[in-house]
This record gives C-alpha cells, structure tokens and sequence, in this order.
C-alpha cells in the first residue's frame, strides 16, 4: 500500500508531466482564466515568436478590472482602460480564446464566474494572472496565481514548471458563533499566521466549521490564503461541492459526470497523512473581524480597541504599527467601534457572491444607510446580479439608500473610476487594505458583507450582532 | 531574458516590512500593454506627494540614482501577483534585491526577468542594510557563481538558490523554449487523460 497523500499530494502527482533529477517538476494546467490586466503582454509574447495558444478550449478569458460599474451603454471613458479591454478581445479572437465580453450577461470578476460555469472542478490544476486564484480551491482544485510570464508559458504549453509546496492544514473545530462568517474566519487565521505564514505552503481547510460552510463560504475563505502569504488553498470536496457543481454549464454531464464524481470522492486526504505544519483554531472563539492597519494580518475582534506600537514584538513590527496608524489616521487604544466611515464598498470575489449579498440585505432592509456614507454595492457578476433581482434584493438595497451597481473588481483595487478620496475611510468587503489599494490615500477596514452592511446603517464600525 | 552573472552596484536601503506589490507600483500603472516604460511609476506613492511633487525618495537621492540593488525587510513583494512590480524595478536598473524572505509569486515573478531575489537570515540582511546606508560607498557585489555577495568592507556573505533557477539566471533560458522541447511528454500526458478523465 502507499503512503497516505494529502488532497494537494493527489493533485500535484496526478498532473505531474515530468520531473527532473533536481525536483524541479513540468506540472499539467487544466484550466486557465485570463483577465485583461495581467495577459497582454503574454499574448504578445505569443506573437513574436510565432506561437499558439495550445488548449483555447481549456482557457476562458473576462474583461473585469477595469470595467465601468455605472451604465455600459456609453462603452469606458478612460482611455487607456479601454485599450486594455479592446485589447483582449483582439487577443482572444486571433488565438480562439472563449471570452466573456462586457455585455454579455455571464460577464464577472473572473473568480466568481469560473465556479458559476462549472469551469472550475474538484482535482484540477487551475491558474490565472490573478493572485486570488486560490478562490477556485474551494473545490478542492489546485488553485493559484501567476505572473504574466508563466500566463504565456501556460498558453503555449498548457503546463508550468513549479516545485512541490509543502502541507500545512489549519482546522476549525466546532461551530461558528450566530452571526460570525466565512470571512471572520479567514481573517481571524491570518491574525494568527501573519500575512507570510503560509509561504511556501499550499493551506488545506478542515475541520467541523469548514465543512459546515456553504460553497460561497468555502470560496471565501480559499480566496484570501495569499493573504496569509499561501499560494493556493484548499477544501476536501463533499456532497455541497458536488451539488452546487451539478448542472452547470460547462460541468460534466451523464456518463462524464458520474465517472468524475467517482473520481473526485477519492480525492480528499488520506487517513493518516502528514502535514508540514498544523494549526487548530477553535470556531467559538471566533468574533466578527476587522481590520485596523495596512496590512491584512492587522485585524482584531469588533469588541477590541486598535493596539499600539507597544504591542509589537520587535523594532521592525514597532515602525509597521507606527506608519499604519499615521496612514490610517487612527490613535492606539481606540475601540475600532468607535471609527466612523465615510464609504462602504460591497464586492469583489472574496464577497460578492448572492450568499454574501443575502447576508447585506438581511441587514440593510428596514433600515437606512447613515448620513454621509456612501454605500455601493457591486455584485460579482451578471449572473449574481439577476439572481439578486430575481430576489427582490436589489429593492431593498435600493431602498435603504445604497447603490447598486454592474459587475467588475470596482473599489477593490480602484482601477476604474472606484476609488477613494485621500483620507475616505472605507468598510470594504474585499481582501486587501494595503496603502492607497481603493484610492491614493484611502483607508481600508476590510470586513464582512454583515459587518460592511452595519457599518453603512450606523456609520461607524459596529457589529452586527448588536443589530439582530 | 539579460544573463545574470555578477553584478557589482550601489545598494539601496528600504527597511519597511511587507512592501507590497500595489506599493511597488499603483494600479494607475497597470493599464499598460507594455512590458516596457513602467520605470515612471516604480514606488509611485512612496516618491511623490499626492501634486506629484518629489518627497526626496530614497531611489531619487543623488547618491541611489543608480542603484541596482535593494535591501529590503521581510515578506518583500506580498500582494498581487502583477509582473509589473518586477518589470518596473527593471526597467529603473535594478537587477537583484536582498531582504529576509520574499512572497512566493514575486519571487518566481524575479526569475522570469532576469533579476535575483536572495533571501537571508535577518541579522545578515541587517548588516547589509547598514551598508547600504552609506551613500555613494553603499557598493555591493553578488557573484551568482559563486552565490556570494560582498559588502563594501570586503566581508562575504553566502546565500543559497534553486540549482535550476541559477542555471537558467546564468544562462539567460527562456522557460517556455526549455518546455516545448518537452512537447512529446506532454501530448503523451494528454493522451492518458483523454482516457481517464475526458471530463477535463
Ligand atoms: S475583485 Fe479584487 S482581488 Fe478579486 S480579482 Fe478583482 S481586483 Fe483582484
């Protein structure tokens, strides 16, 4: 009998093409997204040297970062984001690329429309030029990002040259608090591991409160394994993975699926199987999360007030903590309860899905965005938005005063017209409160959609449970 | 892809913790179709206010103008995965950057472009920070041969790399070029699961 593999053990041997004596491996891509930032300059590599795209079937390209959330009907102001926009259809129509273009209806933040389609499956190898492809992990797929070199390289080859990563497994026991989600939970194990404690290492998430998560959750908390400095994230799939699979377009069907649904129940990990490095959190403990700092491990519990440079344990964390609260305008031993916003961003594939969205409305209904917040929401694609529709969702943020708007990355990471003014404080639903991410200047709490959605009704920092 | 094999040049300090890539260069800077030009907007908001004036940033100083080398805190290059971050330090001269650890995909993105990364315990990259602190005598020399790297007092400091990884840097390979030599394992791979997974 072999030794007993890990879920990322199983999928890194199943796509392994070759292996050089120095461990260096030629690994097999079975699905590739491309957006309109990260691949211009692949495609154009492709032409100078006179090569195809090896699997167009394989790949599926989205206009998503720069597109306009307002009216498309004008097509996009900014020059030079149209460009890049108009660029990638060029490219997918001269290297037969499948593309979902801005109006069409599956249009998306590419991390959302892939599981949408059934593009994304259990035990694939999936990448894009994207850093949150480990969003599709959730799926218990190998999921990660590239850089534009290696989109190039998967074009041409369908394959990518990597070394193995190690197991680290983090386990939630138990079950989360009434009102605590997906998103609380990956940024309470960030604040533990640090946003490089997963370098190196491909996170496997289990235990009672993983399992017990939706898809939509489970892509949540895939989704910000970078933030935690891992590359790829991943879920043992179930009965939910195969369920929400079912039926989707672009997923096996008949006699396909039930030879892949044969295949996928043998891929979670092995009784007895060895991880590099282990961590055990407890769900109870759990509180809704929020972010004071720049960086994403800066964040603590909703009750909590924001730490000082007295709380870092060497001279190097001192001046981050320092610089952070200069930038975020912020004072030490604050309750984070107390910060007023100025803006309330609502999107991005971390949260942007109709689960996420539920959530928002069940706070948001009867109730009214604050005085001087704006509060958008942009839901993460065509499809999540009908659905909302169909739900009546869109009436009731409309109602309570928010904006709602078309699909696309928006305040996110603010490369179209979404984006913070020097100084605007921000309730932000999206992964990253890097300096000036959503706008030079621009100060980012990173939150859950509930947490978001409360913050817009009180205009300050407050947790949503106290809003029953 | 430029060879890289020693490199003798001034070395520039940076000691912030968790440079990003969204610091390393804005969003504004990623509309590009362009591998090329992006020198404009390398540490963007670090080197001009928010007019667009000169905050005197450490690269802009007479004596760092041309540095060609970083030394910089730990987890450097976390975030985003753009190519532009690296594509940008390139395109401003720098060919190496040395800090105690590296985020996975900027570190990969590195060799891609001909730059090194080199990861050091943080007491070694400590010590090259106060060299790098000396101005215009800030010169430092990395030997990828040998993996050595000398400071400007003539101390040597080892550092270790992916044998691949080094061979390719030295040679200047292109990756995808090395792959398609491997074109007949590949169909072979594809062949076998047509078979066993038609699905994918
Ligand atoms: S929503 Fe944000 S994190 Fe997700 S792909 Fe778009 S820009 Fe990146």
């Amino acid at each position: 009998m072999s030794a007993p593999r890990t879920l990322f053990d199983k999928i890194w041997d199943s796509h392994l093409v070759d292996r050089q004596d120095d461990g260096t491996c030629l690994i097999y891509i079975d699905r590739h997204l491309v957006h309109e930032v990260t691949s211009p300059q692949a495609f154009e590599g492709l032409r100078m040297t006179g090569r195809t795209v090896r699997r167009p079937e394989a790949t599926l390209a989205v206009p998503d970062h720069n597109v306009p959330t307002s009216g498309r009907a004008q097509g996009i102001d900014d020059e030079e984001s149209r460009i890049q926009v108009e660029q990638l259809s060029k490219n997918c129509d001269e290297f037969g690329v499948p593309l979902f273009g801005m109006d069409d209806v599956r249009q998306g933040v590419v991390h959302i429309i892939g599981p949408e389609q059934g593009f994304t499956l259990p035990g694939m190898t999936i990448v894009c030029g994207d850093s949150h492809t480990a969003t599709h992990g959730a799926f218990g797929s190998l999921a990660f990002g590239i850089g534009t070199s290696e989109v190039e390289h998967v074009l041409a080859t369908q394959t990518l040259i990597q070394k193995p990563a190690k197991n680290m497994r983090i386990t939630v026991e138990g079950k989360l608090p009434v009102g605590v989600t997906a998103k609380d939970m990956v940024l309470a194990i960030i604040g533990k591991i640090g946003t490089a404690g997963g370098t190196g290492y491909v996170i496997e998430y289990a235990g009672e409160a993983i399992r017990d998560l939706s898809m939509e959750g489970r892509m949540t908390v895939c989704n910000m394994s970078i933030e935690g400095g891992a590359r790829a994230g991943l879920i043992a799939p179930d009965e939910k993975t195969f369920e929400y699979i079912m039926g989707r377009p672009m997923s096996p069907k008949g006699a396909a699926w039930e030879q892949a649904l044969a295949y996928w129940k043998t891929l979670p990990s092995d009784e007895g199987a060895s991880y590099d490095k282990e961590l055990v959190l407890k769900a109870a403990d759990i509180e809704p999360q929020v972010t004071w700092g720049t960086s994403p491990e800066d964040v603590i519990p909703v009750s909590a007030s924001i730490p000082g440079p007295d709380a870092a344990p060497d001279d190097n964390k001192r001046s981050a903590i320092e610089r952070s609260l200069d930038y975020m305008g912020l004072t030490a031993g604050t309750p984070i309860s107390e910060v007023a916003v100025d803006t309330v961003f609502i999107g991005s594939c971390t949260n942007g899905r109709i689960e996420d969205l539920r959530e928002v409305a069940a706070v948001a209904k009867g109730r009214k965005v604050a005085e001087n917040v704006r509060a958008m929401i942009v839901p993460g694609s065509g499809l999540v938005k009908e659905q909302a529709e169909e739900e009546g969702l869109d009436q009731i943020f409309i109602e309570a005063g928010f904006d709602w708007r078309e699909p696309g990355c928006s305040m996110c990471l603010a490369m179209n017209a979404d984006k913070l003014a020097p100084g605007e404080r921000c309730a932000s639903t999206s992964n990253r409160n890097f300096e000036g991410r959503q706008g030079r200047g621009g100060r980012t709490h990173l939150v859950s959609p509930g947490m978001a959605a409360a913050a817009a009704v009180t205009g300050h920092i407050t947790d949503v449970r106290e809003l029953g | 892809m430029d060879k890289f094999d020693k490199l003798t040049g001034t070395a520039a300090p940076l000691p912030l913790v968790n440079i990003d890539t969204d610091m390393i260069i804005p969003k504004q800077f990623l509309k590009t179709i362009k591998r090329t030009g992006l020198r404009e907007g390398l540490f963007y908001e670090l080197r001009t206010d928010e007019d667009g004036n000169a905050k005197d940033f450490i690269l802009d100083q007479p004596a760092y103008k041309d540095a060609q080398i970083l030394v910089a805190g730990d987890n450097f290059g976390c975030g985003s995965s753009r190519e532009h971050a690296p594509w940008a330090l390139l395109d401003a001269g720098i060919r190496c950057i040395i800090a105690p650890s590296f985020a996975d995909i900027f570190y990969n993105n590195c060799f891609k472009n001909g730059i090194l990364p080199i990861a050091l315990p943080q007491e070694q990259v400590d010590l090259l920070m106060d060299d790098a602190g000396r101005g215009a005598n800030a010169v430092i020399s990395v030997d990828l041969e040998a993996q050595e790297i000398k400071g400007p007092d003539g101390g040597t400091i080892s550092f270790e790399i992916d044998a691949f990884r080094k061979h390719c840097l030295m040679n200047g390979l292109d990756d995808i070029g090395l792959t398609m030599a491997k074109g007949e394992k590949i169909d072979s791979f594809e062949e076998r699961r047509k078979l066993s997974q038609p699905w994918a």
